[in-house]
């Protein structure tokens, strides 16, 4: 696929030797908008911190194709809302890619932040501090930091918990957005409707892809109970996964974490599926 | 009034060296006691304080009371502490709080055992607490270069002190900064704590460093203006902290730190963020 935005081989990522996501190969497409769906402990922010580079893979590679830009908003924030800064610091933190540590902040800066402000409906609170945001306008300000990021790939963790629906459809609309700007969009998302509803490709998680393509294929009943058969415990005597030479697996690449090359197999029920299932056809 | 206020810098060239050196140690330090408050570090500084006493001991073994040695010592020591503790937090599961306890504890055992080695226990309250009214020139100099040093090096990295604050794995998700910027802050923090050792003492420096940060907490709710104020509270301390001890013949170190914490309790106390402000009285609401 020439306009892959991404790529995977043989991708495994984990922690402490146990594979959280595994051996997943596939790309996402240029401009593509993508829900990541699965059971909790699917591997699912995993995979979004093995994309941003946060999490090192403990076997295979993810590239992201050079010259794009990745703009992440992770679940669990390490956002310390207790520092003394304004709304406006906050999303102009969104100018890092552009203007590094020493750049000047242009009035054209100042202007992308306001209207990013405006585009998720925070006009006026540029000088409120942060602590004083509710939850659904803490997550519009981070909105607009990923608007104002101007990134050519979109990693959304999750971004619809404790929002109410109003705050998710004024979001979808910006994902529908970017999405129209060709930008590729990836979103960690619950809500089975919303996907069907906004959402053209689907990739369902458990440890392993157990589908992955166009969403009302990936979303049929059969692959759901797929998923919900997933046995997301960890087995301490799970026996090491070998390299299967067969797919050429690259073991040798990175270890963080100075492991053994070889990781667990999980015992769930997905075990079956073939390993390399890939990424979605579509055009 | 002159004669209280004025008199006794004009007068006194000790007391001129004492305000200058003590002003400049401010300049540096309030700003970096203001990031080490918002990064949830204010006990860092202590455990650093502590951490140093072994090279600037060292160094004292060595060449006697004099500050180059002792200042080099103090910022190796520091340096090390600072590293490993670091170091123990970012790449093992350990906490910052647990490795600095950790490192600072050996290293100030390891620092009274020194200074036991040469004898007495002046020598070691000498360290311990400095004296602001004997500053030479090298001294003078030393503060003056790490003033200007912590001041250039929080202003080129101060986007990414910020961020790595407010934010850091949106840092890391941005950029490698984030791991260097938290070594070269805490690289600040031993410089100026050896900085203001000569003048202050290892312990009181943190005060110098410190108390200001906290005050200012209390006044504003914007990382610039905190550091401001910082300073000048910082600086107020120092004036008042001389003055008292001329007058009253009390040690000029602690009368520094003393009047720093005062401005402490009022602050906690009538600061617009204050007890009085924010807790007691009344506060008319608006409807939206």
């Amino acid at each position: 696929m020439t306009d892959a935005c991404l790529t995977f081989k043989d991708l495994t990522l984990g922690y402490n030797s146990h594979p959280a996501v595994h051996h997943l190969n596939g790309s996402i497409r240029s401009g593509s908008l993508t829900a990541v769906v699965g059971a909790n402990g699917s591997g699912k922010s995993t995979l979004m911190k093995g994309i941003v580079g946060v999490l090192k893979p403990m076997a295979g590679i993810c590239t992201v194709t050079s010259g794009k830009r990745v703009a992440y908003l992770p679940q669990q924030s390490e956002l310390d809302r207790s520092f003394p800064a304004r709304v406006v610091d906050l999303v102009s933190l969104g100018l890092w890619p552009r203007r590094g540590l020493l750049g000047r902040y242009t009035r054209e800066d100042r202007d992308s932040v306001s209207k990013a402000l405006m585009a998720v409906g925070l006009e006026g609170f540029e000088k409120r501090a942060i602590d004083t945001l509710s939850g659904g306008q803490l997550q519009r300000a981070l909105f607009a930091r990923v608007l104002v990021q101007d990134a050519d790939l979109i990693l959304l963790d999750e971004p619809f918990n404790a929002v109410d629906a109003k705050t998710v459809g004024d979001l979808i609309k910006l994902i529908q957005r970017w999405h129209g700007e060709n930008r590729t969009v990836m979103v960690v998302a619950h809500d089975l409707e919303l996907v069907r509803a906004h959402f053209p490709n689907t990739l369902l998680l458990a440890r392993q892809p157990v589908a992955w393509g166009e969403t009302q294929e990936v979303l049929r009943p059969e692959n759901l109970l797929k998923a919900r058969r997933f046995d997301e415990a960890w087995h301490d005597d799970a026996p090491w996964c070998e390299p299967d030479d067969g797919h050429g697996h690259a073991h040798s690449h990175a270890h963080a974490h100075g492991h053994d090359e070889r990781h667990h197999h999980d015992h769930g029920e997905v075990h079956d599926h073939p390993d390399h299932e890939s990424g979605p056809r579509a055009a | 009034m002159y004669d209280f206020l004025i008199a006794p810098f004009v007068e006194f060239g000790f007391m001129q060296r004492a305000l200058a050196g003590s002003l400049m140690l401010a300049l540096g330090a309030c700003p970096v006691g203001v990031f080490l408050m918002l990064r949830r570090m204010s006990l860092t500084g202590d455990a650093m304080a502590h951490a140093i006493l072994p090279g600037a001991a060292a160094g004292f073994l060595l060449y006697g009371l004099q500050i180059v040695p002792m200042t080099i010592g103090g910022l190796i020591a520091g340096v090390i502490v600072a590293l490993g503790a670091g170091a123990v937090s970012r790449f093992t599961v350990q906490r910052e709080d647990a490795s600095m306890a950790a490192f600072y504890l050996i290293s100030l055992a390891l620092g009274v055992l020194i200074v036991s080695l040469r004898g007495s226990s002046v020598d070691l309250m000498h360290v311990l607490f400095g004296t602001v009214l004997a500053l030479n020139d090298d001294a003078l100099t030393l503060i003056a270069l790490i003033s200007g040093v912590t001041l250039l090096t929080l202003a080129i990295f101060w986007r990414a002190l910020v961020a790595e604050c407010l934010d850091p794995l949106f840092l890391r998700s941005v950029s490698r900064l984030g791991t260097p910027a938290h070594f070269i802050f805490l690289g600040l923090v031993v410089l100026n704590l050896v900085g203001g050792f000569q003048a202050l003492g290892t312990l009181l420096s943190v005060g110098l460093m410190m108390l200001p940060a906290a005050a200012a907490r209390f006044w504003t709710s914007r990382v610039e203006p905190m550091c401001v104020l910082a300073f000048g509270f910082g600086a107020i301390s120092c004036v008042s902290g001389l003055l008292v001890s001329y007058h009253a013949s009390l040690p000029s170190g602690p009368a520094i730190i003393l009047s720093a914490g005062a401005i402490y309790l009022a602050s906690i106390l009538f600061g617009t963020r204050g007890v009085f402000n924010t807790r007691l009285r009344r506060h008319r609401h608006r409807t939206a």
